[in-house]
């Protein structure tokens, strides 16, 4: 796969069938950030702020804030309830140049036990009368590892994705997007908090704990189709899949509909019903049958096997649409998401007494409000 | 693999035509379309002036930009013998008409709703800019506008006006 | 199994787009330049508001195994 995507790189940069494009629109975005499920709050602002200059560039940065609260499950079972405060900044660069756009980015996200850094490079051009688009991107990202409480721990990952997009205008109202992503991890890539159980007749409950085990490398490959269609009454919807597999045994679909609504006073409103389910990983197990049972394992919720439902609304009403000094136009916009998550191989061990792996498969429900302005100049 | 594909590059390469700026030769196809006021205006009628008719629509953020360049170069030459006509692509001219009384400008606009005229100039690039010289003749086409490109206009209308 | 299905559909994607190249670099668009007005609408954007899609995306992918191939680009006004 990344030969072949070397080599349409170098296609691209050669086949001069359409002029040039367009650089994003100059706009600024303020969003304040809700998350509350599962005993986990996290909310925060996120900034963004994107300019033209020159006519061949576009500059954005980005400035995201979480501040977490978590008793999430596996916090109140196994530690103490914490706060913690993660901080991001982007920065990203496009060129438009005849034939092709490019992009360059930075990301630093930084919390007190872990640093990550990514840089990404893409590059895409429209081709066939400008109603194909193809790109191609690559990340490379470096992460530090640390424990809270243990000054010594550091251990690194490095990650590198690949990604090839294409984008086809079928009619004049039916757009079809097609991407790729291969990702691989290598380094330190469990929780240094997180533990697994292993069934254990000394002590009263019936089970012990004892620290996680990964394997060092993990590759992944997603593929995802997606269409939008322009309703003649002026609407949108769109429709989504995404099929996962990865190295760790961990297959996954998604599929997503949504609806988009205008109306003429100048709101508009959005509906979207999101599906999602995955299988475990080949080294995860709720309940191990005894210590060291085998060399990799996992007790990591996000690696079960799983399903989660989300329902979106979402209201958007233009504002300052006449301008405002140097504003063009603006929206003020609200989006509600109710999250259901249910596990299949994760039991709740908040519930005591009973014998160890007969405890209730875990359930919970999560709701993510955003509230948010963009302007655009 | 990788044969084939410098293969293919190079006969793309081969294949492909210069844009952006072109020059054109022939008649330019007369067309008569209804303006803003509700009168009919035909390009034949115009014959003498040098004209630039400027495809554009409301939805295309570079047309958007060129406008006041367009004014610009209306209200300089206008007087000399130049004549600008904007023919908008847009099957519904109402979007258009809102947008003018936002942004007003002076010279001719014209509404192509049904497309012949665009598809008779065979627009290619959104917008597009076509230069008639005073006797009819086509002498230039810019496909697209990018910033700078009205540098380019205003030598071009100089250099037919003086025709 | 699935893995080299996702990159087989890649690697055809990727030809059928070469194929495409060889038999017409300058093909007849059957979407006239002049006919995106709806391709254009804000609301036919596959990613209308960044800012929001980037912390949904993110909102996901910390609490699923599955990463990757989201978001997408193209359609537009075409302009230019």
């Amino acid at each position: 796969m990344k030969r072949s995507l070397v080599a349409f790189a170098l296609l691209l940069a050669a086949v001069r069938a359409s002029w040039a494009g367009v650089l994003p629109e100059d706009r600024a975005d303020v969003l304040l950030h809700s998350y509350d499920g599962g005993g986990v709050t996290i909310q925060g602002p996120s900034l963004l702020v994107r300019k033209q200059f020159a006519q061949k560039f576009s500059v954005s940065a980005n400035h995201y804030v979480d501040r977490v609260s978590s008793a999430s499950i596996d916090v109140i079972t196994t530690a103490s309830p914490y706060k913690e405060e993660r901080t991001q900044h982007s920065v990203g660069l496009d060129y438009l140049h005849d034939r092709w756009m490019m992009n360059i980015g930075f990301t630093n996200s930084e919390e007190n036990d872990y640093t990550a850094d990514t840089f990404s490079f893409g590059i895409s051009q429209d081709l066939f009368g400008d109603l194909t688009t193809v790109s191609l991107g690559y990340s490379l990202g470096n992460d530090v590892v640390g424990r809270r409480g243990d000054p010594a721990f550091r251990e690194d990952t490095q990650r590198q994705q690949y990604r090839l997009g294409l984008s086809q205008i079928l009619t004049k109202n039916l757009l079809l997007g097609l991407s790729f992503e291969s990702i691989t991890d290598e380094g330190f890539l469990n929780n240094p908090y997180r533990q697994v159980r292993y069934r254990d007749t000394t002590t009263p409950q019936g089970y012990s704990y004892e620290r996680e085990i990964y394997p060092r490398t993990r590759s992944s490959d997603a593929g995802a189709i997606r269409v939008r269609y322009y309703l003649p009454y002026r609407a949108a919807m769109q429709a989504e899949y995404r099929q996962y597999a990865d190295t760790w045994d961990i297959k996954a679909d998604t599929f997503e509909i949504g609806y988009t609504h205008p109306i003429a006073s100048g709101w508009t409103f959005e509906g979207k019903v999101r599906t999602y389910s995955q299988t475990k990983a080949d080294f995860y197990n709720d309940l191990f049958a005894r210590s060291r049972f085998q060399n990799f394992m996992a007790r990591d919720k996000e690696l079960s096997t799983f399903s989660s439902q989300t329902l979106r609304l979402g209201a958007s009403y233009n504002i300052m649409r006449g301008g405002w000094k140097f504003v063009e136009r603006g929206t003020l916009n609200v989006f509600v998401d109710h999250m259901m998550f249910d596990y299949e191989d994760f039991r709740d061990l908040r519930v005591t007494g009973g014998v160890p792996g007969s405890e209730p498969f875990y359930s919970f429900d999560a709701n993510v409000v955003q509230l948010f302005a963009s302007f655009w100049f | 693999m990788l044969r084939a594909f410098s293969v293919l590059v190079v006969g793309c390469l081969a294949a492909s035509l210069a844009w952006a700026a072109q020059t054109l030769s022939g008649p330019a196809p007369n067309f008569t379309l209804p303006s803003r006021d509700g009168g009919q205006v035909s390009l034949a009628g115009l014959k003498g002036n040098v004209v630039m008719v400027n495809f554009w629509a409301t939805w295309c953020v570079p047309c958007r930009q060129e406008m006041p360049h367009l004014e610009a170069i209306y209200e300089k030459y206008h007087s000399l013998g130049f004549e600008l006509v904007a023919v908008n692509v847009e099957n519904n001219p109402e979007g258009a008409r809102k947008w003018l009384e936002e942004t007003p400008v002076t010279f001719t606009v014209l509404f192509d709703a049904k497309n012949e005229v665009t598809k008779l100039y065979k627009v290619q690039t959104m917008p597009s800019t076509v230069l008639v010289a005073r006797d009819g003749t086509m002498r230039f086409i810019h496909h697209g506008y990018k910033p700078g490109f009205e540098a380019e206009y205003q030598n071009q209308v100089r250099a037919l006006l003086r025709e | 199994m699935r893995k080299t299905h996702v990159r087989a559909i890649a690697r055809v994607a990727v030809g059928a787009t070469v194929l495409c190249a060889l038999s017409a670099c300058s093909i007849e668009p059957w979407v006239k330049p002049y006919e995106r007005d709806h391709l254009a609408d804000p609301i036919m954007s596959f990613d209308r508001d960044p800012v929001s899609s980037s912390y949904t995306g993110h909102v996901q992918e910390a609490r699923e195994g599955a990463r990757g191939a989201t978001g997408g680009s193209g359609g537009g006004c075409g302009c230019n």
